[in-house]
């Protein structure tokens, strides 16, 4: 029984540090797809779980954070399609700037809204948890309080459902893949390159924004500047894992969920230091990449600004 | 260079709207920083001091853009420097002059060595550098504050290596000889040597700027240096002229990962004497990145983009103990200073669109 309750609790933690991590790498995943690289996700993250804390501490409703968080999030990465698109700038430079950019106003605001100091104050709501909606009582069951998951892991799963129908089933997605590949052959057949892109990176925002936004009212509880740690960058590994597919992303960022929840479960454990325990997600990204990055195929006009007529 | 002035002033722009919308006074608080940085010597040579480090990462991270590497790893590298300037600094006695060049040896042989496991992963593996320098800069951290906190190491109620010995600091002045009373009469008596008394300037001044000349002229006299650029123009074709191309990444690397750590030795040597636990990392890396786009990774900008970064930096904490302005403002500013110059390639196109359109 105790075994089976440490695998739930496994199962839990892993979704729970999932689903901020699939959210954003499906953003990844749009945002490539089109041929626009963004490696401004992580500052998005920030940007957005900043948003979600205070309106969600302000307004005591998570879901009105979340979609603030979407917002910041999709604000940020209007600036990244402007000068990826339009301006046809340097798009690892804006990324790398945006992500300057997005922690330093998400700190500062949050340093103006709560007396100086640079993180937020714990939300007095968290996400509501699936199987309290369902009903379910847990009060008597120790398994079934490890099996409790956020609403939001659900919505992960979803969007990721929707982002594999519309890229792989539909036309817009075939237009959004072709943008990628090739994009002066798709403009040539009528398809609206600025426009595609545009949606897109800005739509990768957004996604990047609800991660933060997730891992801000769903684990941290609150903002600090170091909420988001390297996860907007673990989720662009995934997207590379995961071989510019959503469902391929997906399941990667289950796996860096799982090496999160490891090092929970571990700690503790006499013979494992906690740095080194924390130390796993990241070599096991480095690994998985080791492993699998030679037989992935990125879009062939990644990063690459479209110039009409050329 | 227009395109980083134009860049520099709408950062400030940028940045005077911040302040404004914060609900601070924007002349106030520029003037508190300009007069932070320069109203006193010492406050200038602190600035210099500070600008060390961040022009070390800066030097890194130019040199291996000149190769078209993008070493966003410097921070970890960095980290690495910190650990072995820490642990020979305190554990392996030496002679005073001897002991700080076998650190800076060291820290740099460590520092290349972990950079070039990125460009060998790049090599062999296909990784991009900028996903596996991200990874090893969290690895680093940990393995720091692994090594920190071994019972061995952490100096008992505190959360700190031990001091490093005497002989591995690298001040022109040794740090207690400002409070004697010989030291006080000196910097009274010589307004000259007043600034190198009372900071905490030292050697790691001339190595930097060593560092700093020593890898222009590879770059612009050597052979390797030649090759370098040449990769960084178009790999295929330096691949076509037979250029080692992969060999020679290993190589940009390597040099690129030992300069940071070096500047991360440093650091411990001439001015935290320990390495701590720290919540999150101090972003010395991530500075480096922003100096080297500033300065176009040419190696001699970095030198002048580090001290206007720790300008900047210094002022901002000036900002913030005066007027209680949050210190982000700073990287507000450098942000958006780094985004203009992302844009800067295209502002030609744009004025030119505009041209068009009248």
């Amino acid at each position: 029984m105790e075994f089976l309750n440490t695998i739930v609790l496994t199962i839990s933690i892993t979704l729970m540090y999932s689903s901020p991590l699939i959210f954003t790498a499906i953003g990844g995943v749009l945002t490539q797809r089109s041929g626009v690289d963004n490696i401004g996700l992580e500052g998005m993250m920030a940007f957005g779980a900043c948003g979600a804390a205070i309106v969600g501490f302000f307004a005591a409703d998570p879901w009105l954070g979340l979609l603030t968080g979407a917002v910041f999030g999709g604000f940020l990465a209007l600036i990244h399609a402007f000068i990826a698109v339009t301006a046809k700038g340097n798009q690892i430079i804006s990324g790398i700037a945006l992500n300057l950019v997005g922690l330093g106003v998400a700190t500062f605001i949050t340093r103006r809204l709560f007396n100086g100091a640079a993180q937020s104050n714990t939300v007095p709501k968290g996400i509501p948890k699936v199987l309290e909606l369902l009903g379910v009582d847990k009060s008597n069951s120790r398994l079934l309080q490890s099996a409790e998951i956020d609403l939001t892991v659900i919505l992960a799963f979803v969007i990721a459902l929707v982002v594999w129908f519309v890229l792989y089933k539909t036309k817009t997605g075939l237009r959004v893949r072709a943008c990628g590949e090739h994009p002066g052959a798709a403009d040539t057949l009528g398809v609206n390159v600025t426009l595609i892109r545009y949606v897109c990176t800005t739509l990768s925002g957004v996604l990047a924004g609800l991660g933060g936004g997730v891992t801000a009212l769903a684990i941290a509880g609150r903002f600090t500047p170091s909420v988001i740690s390297g996860q907007g960058f673990i989720a662009l590994a995934a997207v590379i894992f995961g071989n510019w597919r959503p469902i391929g992303a997906t399941l990667a960022c289950l796996l860096f969920g799982f090496a999160q929840a490891l090092t929970v479960i571990l700690a503790g454990t006499p013979w494992l230091p906690t740095q080194i325990l924390a130390m796993l997600p990241y070599v096991l990204t480095l690994l998985v990449l080791m492993v699998f990055v030679d037989r992935s195929t990125p879009p062939k006009a990644i990063g690459q600004p479209y110039f009409k007529g050329q | 260079m227009a395109a980083v002035v134009l860049a520099l002033i709408i950062g400030f722009i940028i940045g005077t709207l911040a302040l404004a919308l914060g609900g601070y006074d924007p002349v106030k608080g520029f003037s508190y920083m300009f007069t932070g940085v320069f109203s006193s010597t010492n406050r200038i040579m602190q600035v210099i001091v500070d600008s060390v480090p961040i022009a070390m990462t800066g030097l890194a991270v130019a040199f291996a853009g000149r190769t078209g590497l993008f070493n966003i790893g410097a921070e970890g590298q960095f980290i690495l420097g910190q650990i072995t300037g820490a642990v020979i600094g305190f554990y392996v006695p030496m002679p005073p002059i001897l002991h700080p060049l076998f650190i800076i040896l060291c820290a740099f042989a460590v520092g290349g060595l972990y950079a070039g496991f990125a460009a060998w992963l790049k090599n062999r593996f296909n990784i991009h550098e900028v996903i596996s320098t991200i990874m090893l800069n969290w690895i680093a951290y940990y393995f720091m504050i692994f090594i920190v906190n071994m019972k061995s190491v952490k100096v008992p109620g505190s959360q700190h290596s031990p001091e490093i010995l005497d002989t591995a600091k690298i001040n022109f002045f040794h740090r207690d000889f400002r409070t004697t009373a010989e030291g006080q009469a000196l910097s009274e008596s010589s307004p000259f040597l007043r600034p190198f008394i009372r900071t905490d300037a030292g050697y790691a001044i001339i190595i930097m700027l060593i560092t700093a000349l020593l890898l222009w002229l590879i770059l612009k006299y050597t052979r390797l240096g030649y090759e370098l650029r040449a990769v960084g123009y178009n790999r295929y074709a330096a691949e076509f002229s037979a250029m080692p191309v992969k060999r020679n990444a290993l190589m940009s690397m390597f040099i690129s990962g030992g300069v940071a750590a070096v500047g991360g030795a440093m650091l411990v040597m001439s001015t935290s004497y320990y390495i701590t636990m720290l919540g999150t990392t101090e972003g010395y890396g991530w500075d480096g990145i922003s100096v080297a786009l500033i300065a176009s990774n040419h190696p001699i900008g970095c030198v002048f983009a580090g001290l206007l970064y720790a300008a900047l930096k210094f002022g901002g904490l000036e900002i913030q103990s005066r007027m209680r302005a949050p210190t982000e403002i700073i990287n507000i500013m450098i942000g958006t200073l780094v985004l203009c110059i992302a844009l800067a390639p295209a502002l030609p196109r744009l004025a030119e669109r505009l041209e068009r359109k009248e």
